[in-house]
């Protein structure tokens, strides 16, 4: 149905009478893809498309088809929290942290976001031609400090090299393995209305961090990393009193790409629930929110590599506050929302102003905007 | 932050709304002209605040969106080109052409850049001599100033590899389009804040004057904009028709006169083509004729461009007004931000995306009471689907 | 249009043949060209549109204005907007009301 604009063939819209039939014989011009867009990666809608119609056709079975972020394997007894990721995060040095910090963190954190206790990682690492040795050795170092800290141990890796221009300096994959103890059961689908939302602290400093390290946004003013391993912080959580035992937390997951929106949208979806958040009290420091101002950015949208949501029985919600609050990592916590019946699949927010809006999930990456 | 957070206090807005309330005797139908403004309302779910009766549609302020699919389809080509580098702003990056977007070029090896400042393009320029750098110049008169700039400095410094790919527009003449249309149904305007903080808002006395129509400059926060819904309304019940000032703290009559003068003397004004209305008369600004050797359209010989407008789409008749997104039976079930099928979807603040991303859940006050093509239209629900077979 | 912010001129200085200044958006500071407004000194704000000042705030046009929006009457018998309470009672969580809090009670 193209016609050139210059021959003037074309009705415009001012011409078109109301009651045209609209179902006629013109092809809708579908917008799919036909090479990997950045967009693919950036954890929200584009990256879960892939994900649905390319990888899981592929692969099906019923533990891959619980989408979380690590798989829960039963083998010889013992419930096992299995995971893998990559990491491609450039520059590889950012305020607060840098590309091997980042590859702990966020390896530890994805196992124990099923409650387990993470013990061993790997890590396969691919560098580029041409990088120094001494950046690789302060990546590595960074490495060995976190793993540390989050109780760990790399036990086993792999190196390999492409020629320069192949590569952006290091990507680093990882692989981790946790237990998972008696009574705990953490997954996105056992949410359910009544339970309430509880955000471990500030969102947004890992996105807006890197941010302002692109060219062209650069601004000034601390905002590092939050990058953290979070384990210490589920554990605590799990030790809270409780008369019916581990059983009242019902979901964990950490907002990384995508941000809390994107996070809570996937949970929301997963159990066939709805959400409704209250926005003033989503803690978000006065620089990330200054500078998400400037670009035209939303901090819900913004990625986070040492923040948890939780989904908690109503009752226990109080006394989880109180024990993530006494832990390091989590001093600003708090109660955004809760999830409801309405609306499955949907999570709305009060706004400050007394409205209500659809949080819904990021579509590609968030970009600065002007309009 | 100061000047920003005083103006989202649920307690001022609270006052403002009942104030309104109190006045308000009929029903009323305005329109806010900026899309920075829809944003802020279906954000904030301002609309949900007002009274029953005080009814908001959305104008065509939203350069994004009335970019037409020829100017789109003309920057894809320039940035296929080798030997180029093609900047843009943020908010051009998703808007798909013909065939793909700036994403799909960068993904087959265009060189596309994302700059927040126009400035940002004599830097890229100075340090890549033997490329071409082209810069998406769009916008309203707000950005004017600032794209100018941009081709100003380029020729000072002969910076021979910096061009603009204009498509510029200006809101008064799309308000006049509005209002002259036999179909409009709206009885006052929240004018542009941030476009007349550039411009001025001389222009728009003698517009008040002939449609006797109530226009109250209008900034962008809740508060800014429930009270330029106060003063509008209060205009209505009183009988009035004139050009008032909310946004008085940035903005007087005249404007920025510096900006004003650099624009004049970079742009000229001349007629525009805008997605989903048409040609309007003196609506836009183009280089003037001796910034020639920035000019990309001069420059870029790209032709033989073939463009492909759904014809589902009812972009125009939103962009004037006349319907709401929830009228179009595409609505979030063929045509959402992944497939956007026309202007008013494409843009993140586009009347369509706002509604997608921060209202479908509700029905917009008004959308009853317009003509419907589909009257059984639900409100949106993901993957229902008008068409036998759904969409791919 | 669009996305324009308000900030405070914290330096000015010139570079490339351009006024310029150093602007502080809440916690985090950025350059803005001043051309536009090259009268703006330390400490005023103005605001900031794709790296331009495009306008000065007028600070006491802006205590005025907001004052008189402060001043409205909230007549308590109308319908307010907010009646509608966040709290769920059923359900026994603890969220805050909609209007004006910012923390979290907890038992």
């Amino acid at each position: 149905m193209a016609t050139s604009e210059d021959t003037g063939n074309r009705k415009t819209h001012d011409e078109e009478p109301i009651a045209s039939p609209l179902f006629g014989s013109c092809p809708i011009p579908i917008f799919e893809h036909k090479q990997i867009v950045l967009g693919h990666g950036s954890g929200g809608k584009l990256t879960s498309d892939l994900i649905d119609k390319i990888f899981l056709p592929a692969f099906r079975n019923p533990v891959l088809d619980k989408l979380d972020d690590q798989a829960v394997v039963t083998i010889g007894g013992a419930r096992l929290a299995f995971t893998t990721d990559s990491f491609v995060v450039t520059p590889i040095f950012f305020p607060g942290g840098d590309i091997g910090r980042l590859a702990v963190h966020g390896t530890v954190n994805d196992l124990a976001m099923s409650g387990a206790q993470p013990l061993y990682l790997s890590a396969a690492f691919i560098l580029e031609e041409g990088l120094p040795v001494d950046d690789l050795r302060r990546v590595v170092e960074s490495m060995r400090v976190a793993a540390a800290d989050a109780g760990v141990q790399f036990v086993t890796g792999d190196t390999k090299v492409v020629d320069r221009g192949k590569g952006d300096q290091i990507f680093i994959t990882t692989t981790g393995i946790g237990v998972i103890g008696d009574g705990v059961n953490i997954s996105a689908d056992r949410a359910q209305p009544g339970d309430a939302i509880l955000l471990s602290g500030y969102l947004g400093d890992h996105g807006m961090a890197i941010m302002s390290q692109r060219e062209g946004l650069e601004f000034e003013g601390a905002i590092e990393s939050d990058c953290a391993s979070l384990n210490g912080l589920v554990a605590a959580m799990l030790a809270t009193p409780s008369a019916t035992g581990g059983d009242f937390i019902h979901c964990l997951r950490d907002p990384t790409r995508g941000g809390a929106a994107t996070t809570l949208n996937e949970i929301a979806k997963r159990a066939g629930v709805g959400m409704m958040l209250h926005q003033p009290s989503i803690p978000v420091r006065e620089s990330v929110q200054g500078a998400c101002e400037v670009l035209g950015l939303d901090p819900l949208y913004v990625a986070n590599e040492g923040k948890l949501l939780a989904i908690v029985r109503p009752e226990m919600a109080g006394a989880v506050l109180r024990s993530m609050r006494e832990h390091p990592l989590g001093r600003e916590a708090a109660i955004i929302g809760q999830v409801v019946a309405d609306h499955p699949g949907m999570v709305l927010m009060k706004t400050g102003i007394g409205g209500t809006r659809v949080l819904d999930v990021m579509f590609g990456e968030q970009l600065p905007r002007i309009c | 932050m100061k000047y920003l957070d005083e103006y989202r206090d649920g307690d001022v807005a609270a006052r403002i709304v009942a104030e309104m309330r109190r006045i308000q005797t009929r029903p009323w139908v305005l329109m806010e002209v900026c899309g920075g403004q829809t944003h802020s309302i279906v954000k904030n779910g301002l609309d949900q605040l007002l009274p029953e009766g005080v009814e908001l549609v959305h104008g065509p302020g939203c350069p994004v969106c009335v970019t037409p699919l020829e100017m789109i389809d003309r920057a894809h080509a320039i940035a296929r080109l080798p030997n180029v580098i093609f900047c843009s702003f943020g908010d051009m990056l998703r808007v798909p052409g013909s065939d793909g977007d700036l994403f799909t070029i960068k993904s087959e090896g265009g060189d596309v850049r994302v700059v927040y400042s126009p400035l940002d393009c004599l830097k890229i320029a100075r340090a890549n001599p033997a490329k071409q750098v082209v810069f998406f110049a769009i916008g309203f008169e707000t950005t004017a100033p600032a794209n100018a700039m941009l081709a100003w400095r380029a020729r000072e410094e002969k910076l021979n590899n910096v061009s603009l790919l204009v498509s510029h527009v200006l809101v008064p003449p799309a308000l006049e389009a509005i209002l002259a249309s036999p179909e409009n149904r709206v009885q006052g305007f929240l004018g542009p804040g941030h476009v007349c903080a550039v411009m001025g808002y001389g222009e728009y006395l003698p517009i008040s004057a002939n449609y006797k129509v109530p226009i109250v400059i209008t900034g962008f926060e809740p508060l800014d904009i429930l009270e330029g819904v106060l003063m509008t309304v209060k205009q209505l019940e009183e009988g009035r028709a004139v050009v008032e000032n909310q946004y008085s703290r940035i903005l007087d009559q005249t404007g920025n006169l510096p900006a004003q003068k650099l624009i004049g003397k970079v742009f000229e004004v001349s007629d525009r083509k805008w997605r989903g209305i048409g040609t309007i008369p003196h609506s836009g600004y183009r280089l003037r004729q001796e910034f020639a050797a920035h000019d990309a359209e001069k420059l870029f010989d790209v032709a033989d461009i073939l463009t492909l407008e759904p014809e589902i789409c009812i972009s125009g008749e939103i962009l004037r007004g006349i319907k709401k997104p929830h009228d179009c039976p595409a609505f979030a079930t063929l045509c959402d931000p992944q497939h956007p099928l026309g202007a008013t979807m494409v843009s993140a603040e586009g009347a369509c995306a706002a509604y997608y991303a921060y209202g479908r859940h509700l029905k917009p006050q008004g959308a009853g009471k317009l003509h419907q093509i589909a009257p059984d239209l639900a409100p949106a629900s993901a993957g229902a689907a008008l068409v036998s077979g759904g969409r791919a | 249009m669009c996305l324009a912010i308000p900030g405070k001129v914290i330096d000015t200085y010139d570079q490339n043949g351009l006024r310029m200044a150093r602007v502080q958006f809440g916690g985090i500071t950025r350059e803005a060209c001043l051309e536009y407004v090259p009268e703006t000194k330390t400490g005023e704000y103005v605001l900031v549109h794709v790296g331009f000042a495009i306008s000065k705030v007028d600070e006491a046009e802006a205590e005025r204005t907001y004052q008189a929006l402060k001043e409205l009457d909230q007549l308590s018998e109308l319908e307010s907007p907010f009646v509608e309470d966040f709290q769920d009672s059923d359900t026994a969580v603890l969220i805050p009301p909609a209007k004006g809090s910012s923390g979290n009670e907890i038992p």
